[in-house]
């Protein structure tokens, strides 16, 4: 009944607007890439490729996606391995200071990454060592780590520790229980956490633009010089482009997983 | 069990030496920097002294950024309550089919990169973007009015940005309200709005504080928005820190500006957890 009321018709109108709000610049970026036109934005005559293809023989561009997939990937690999190892000690043990030392975990979370652009930068100019990939990296990794721990954590939580239990009377070692046991319940919050940690670190500009240099951009850092001259249909092409890769990585993990426990079952 | 006492510490030790080494330990450095002193030559030169934080409130100057900032976060977080309430609520009283799909989208523009997402406003709201290509062509207008580079487009951009987090945050705290607290009520003769004021409403504020903390403190941090798509007056506290760190290489005056931010946020947290508590946040968060 209530579904039909004229309140819950305002309702569903307001969201579908804020929908609105929200995908318009979504779907003008990605509808603008197709633009043939040189100058000027609208109106659209035709859908062309060129500006694609003008991405894909752009070296600097080019460089850019390798720099950005390799970050992104190793950051994944080792914000997950270490956030794994931490989410265990929260959930399995208790210890003095516990609360305090996640609450420093995840405090990345709520330090702006201004600050956290330049306090990085600070401390390597201290140690008197040049703005390099690893600076990147290791910055990437302080940014995701948060956000791994809190997924895994929650994911743990709903393991019961009995399985653990189990295994260990049955004569595995400690090591064993976790290769057997724990991490193939994990892996689903393992691989959400990845994946997660591989878009931020793939999408990030606010913090990057401090740490990299010309030598390593990434995608957004490009975008972000491309603007300086006003928005072209190069931009809008490259925007696309990243749209569609960090959109369908996720939604393709998501329903890969899905259909992989099908075929267990 | 007391020698397994060593194990949590173990596994911790990675994840806590990145954060001790890559956080605490340099944004130590900020506040140390603070008080350093810079040579004309552009060379920094330990000292301890106040006076980075004196040249920051020596004129109007600097702490009209500063206001600037609380007011945009303000303004921002009222925007986003406003316009992310409603569509939480859709979501946790919908039975629709489609429901799930829905709460997928709203999520959708978290994977999508931060500056695409604001640079498309160039693209919406630039001389010849969609709007005014629009309106041209319907006649409203002879020629293309400009709606870029100030304060409203700022907005725009923020709120883009942030809205997803405030979604979130009350959706998830609607979803924990027990439903049979809302029949219970309108057992007793509540009208279905009477029903939301008093039993959905008060329920939900858990997730409204929460997701209103964690806009501010996003937003008070933030400089893009105000980079691409503000005017030369629509700086923010973080487009401040930027330009002296990367434009003019003031080290210690660009970490006194950050640590004006640090503590600005550090009181609002404080207050915060002092009286509502952090870890509605972090809850939401987890649905990621």
């Amino acid at each position: 009944m209530k579904q039909f009321s004229p309140g819950w018709t305002l309702i569903r109108i307001y969201t579908i607007l804020v929908y609105v709000f929200m995908f318009a610049p979504i779907v003008v970026v990605i509808v603008l890439a197709f633009n043939p036109k040189q100058f000027g934005i609208f109106p659209m005559e035709g859908i062309s490729l060129r500006w694609f293809i003008k991405l894909a023989q752009n070296e600097s561009i080019i460089d850019a996606f390798k720099n950005s997939l390799v970050l992104g990937s190793l950051t994944a690999v080792i914000s997950t391995g270490i956030g794994i190892l931490a989410a265990l000690a929260f959930i399995r043990f208790e210890f003095p200071g516990k609360n305090t030392l996640n609450t420093l975990l995840l405090s990345p979370i709520m330090i702006p990454e201004v600050v956290l652009g330049v306090a990085l930068l600070l401390f390597l100019r201290f140690l008197q060592q040049p703005k390099s990939f690893v600076l990147l990296l290791i910055g990437h990794v302080v940014l995701t780590l948060p956000y791994v721990l809190l997924i895994v954590q929650a994911r743990l939580v709903g393991i019961k520790k009995e399985y653990e239990e189990a295994a260990k009377s049955l004569g595995a070692n400690a090591f064993e229980t976790f290769r057997e046991i724990t991490f193939p319940l994990l892996l689903p919050a393992i691989l959400a956490g990845a994946l997660f940690a591989f878009t931020i670190s793939f999408d990030d500009i606010t913090a990057t633009l401090f740490w990299a240099t010309a030598q390593n951009q990434t995608v957004p850092v490009k975008i972000f010089s491309m603007l300086r001259n006003s928005i072209s249909p190069e931009i809008n092409a490259l925007g696309a482009v990243m749209i569609v890769l960090t959109v369908t990585t996720p939604l393709l993990a998501g329903y890969l997983s899905r259909k992989f426990s099908k075929i267990k079952d | 069990m007391k020698s397994d006492s060593w194990k949590p510490w173990a596994l911790l030790a990675p994840s806590m030496s990145a954060v001790f080494l890559l956080l605490v330990i340099p944004v130590c450095f900020i506040v140390v920097y603070s008080f350093w002193l810079r040579a004309p030559s552009g060379a920094d030169i330990p000292a301890f002294q106040f006076g980075n934080y004196g040249k920051f409130f020596e004129d109007f100057f600097y702490p009209k950024i500063l206001i600037r900032t609380i007011r945009i976060s303000f303004e921002t977080v009222i925007l986003c309550v406003v316009m992310g309430y409603i569509p939480a609520y859709f979501f946790y009283r919908s039975e629709s089919r489609y429901k799930k799909i829905f709460l997928l989208l709203i999520m959708l523009p978290f994977w999508v990169s931060f500056i695409i997402r604001t640079m498309s406003w160039i693209n919406i709201m630039g001389d010849s973007g969609l709007i005014n290509h629009f309106l041209l062509k319907i006649g409203l207008i002879e020629s293309p009015i400009s709606m870029l580079y100030n304060e409203f487009t700022v907005l725009m951009g923020l709120i883009m940005y942030l809205l997803p987090f405030m979604v979130l945050n009350i959706y998830v705290s609607l979803e924990g309200i027990d439903k049979s607290l809302l029949e219970a009520a309108r057992c007793l003769g509540c009208t279905e709005w009477q029903a939301f004021r008093e039993v959905t409403l008060p329920l939900s504020l858990p997730g409204v504080s929460a997701g209103c903390l964690l806009v501010f403190v996003l937003t008070a941090g933030t400089y893009l928005p105000p980079m691409i798509l503000g005017g030369p007056g629509n700086d923010m506290i973080a487009n401040l820190i930027f330009k002296r760190v990367i434009g003019t290489l003031d080290w210690p005056f660009g970490s006194a500006i950050s640590v004006i931010l640090l503590s600005l946020l550090f009181v609002i947290v404080w207050t915060y957890n002092r009286y509502l508590g952090i870890n509605q946040i972090f809850k939401s968060l987890q649905g990621n």
